[in-house]
């Protein structure tokens, strides 16, 4: 890695989804154009036509599994966890068996094994996948960009408070930051502890204070609007 | 040795937390390789060590999906599914394609980054 052009340490993968540059510093506007600006987009296009042209895998079924993939979004499991907080009994069966218990909303794990993390007072949770990018894609969608990136992987596992903070999180030091490190086979799914002031809301007034970023771990739950 | 993946605990620097929608192509080749995976063509572990050989040199080189494409390519050559000498023909064919429909933009950089 010393050898990188740029002259520092950075994985690249934080700007690939722009315009698919490599470069650090070069961030350009989010421009969501139909230009082919990279080999590999080349070979990308190359490789479906092909298996397509072969009959290994046809266009529908490609265009399926993209719209699969727009319609999973972290508010999948925002509704987990606000069931979790509304429901004693659900949120014991989420603990003890994440993957069946998401389906009483409907939402399912492909072939992996998802295990929920409660925060606690004492115990704050944060995910990671330091070989790589795993994530509970089938329940919270595609992972963000910083989770792919070189520095969250190297440094959460080496400085957890110290990457919380620049998330704008503080963890007081009399709660304990355990460092999850995801693999193919097992998922996490933080439960962020329930905020004060929000004995009275619905599971969809609840479900709105749950963000992606607290389901990582990187966060807390919004407060309620005063 | 470390693999060029195994990157827990190291040094580095901040970590750029903005937000990115996915391009086009980002999203298929996420796609493409989850219906062939489907099929039992290319599993995740598959994938996943495709992309840990790459070697230091390409994996630092290519961002995220372009290392998805690179593994993909070697999966399905490995397992007999496409040759090499298919894939170059068509890599080829689409690149005239683009570039006469005025679709290819081709970055200068990509030069480093031939296939």
């Amino acid at each position: 890695m010393s050898n990188d052009p740029h002259g520092h340490h950075h994985d690249h993968d934080h700007d690939h989804d722009h315009d698919g540059h490599h470069g650090h510093d070069h961030h350009a506007p989010p421009q969501p154009d139909d230009k082919v600006h990279s080999y590999y987009q080349i070979l990308g296009i190359a490789l479906k036509e092909l298996l397509i042209e072969k009959g290994v895998v046809t266009a529908d079924e490609v265009r399926a599994a993209m719209e699969a993939r727009d319609s999973i979004t972290p508010a999948n499991g925002a509704k987990v966890v606000a069931r979790a907080w509304a429901d004693p009994g659900f949120h014991e069966r989420l603990i003890a068996d994440a993957n069946t218990a998401i389906r009483e909303l409907g939402f399912q794990t492909a072939t992996t094994q998802l295990v929920a993390l409660q925060n606690t007072p004492d115990v704050h949770n944060v995910v990671v996948c330091t070989l790589c990018s795993c994530y509970p894609r089938d329940l919270l969608g595609l992972p963000p960009s910083w989770y792919k990136s070189r520095a969250y992987r190297a440094r959460i596992v080496r400085e957890p408070r110290a990457v919380l903070e620049e998330f704008g999180l503080e963890v007081p030091a009399s709660q304990e930051v355990r460092v999850h490190d995801s693999t193919a086979d097992l998922r996490y799914l933080v439960v962020p502890q329930r905020p004060p002031g929000t004995e009275a809301m619905d599971e969809e007034a609840l479900a709105a204070l749950v963000t992606r970023d607290a389901m990582i771990g990187v966060a807390v739950a919004r407060p309620p609007n005063p | 040795m470390r693999g060029p993946h195994d990157v827990g605990g190291l040094e580095d620097g901040p970590i750029d937390n903005s937000t990115h929608e996915l391009a086009f192509w980002e999203k298929q080749i996420d796609a493409v390789r989850g219906v062939v995976g489907a099929k039992g063509i290319a599993s995740g572990h598959e994938n996943r060590r495709n992309i840990e050989q790459l070697g230091h040199d390409v994996y630092e080189k290519l961002n995220y999906y372009e290392r998805w494409t690179a593994a993909l390519q070697r999966q399905l050559i490995d397992k007999g599914v496409l040759t090499q000498d298919e894939i170059d023909a068509k890599v080829a064919q689409v690149r005239q394609r683009l570039a006469e429909t005025g679709e290819l933009e081709l970055r200068a950089e990509e030069e480093t980054k031939c296939l």
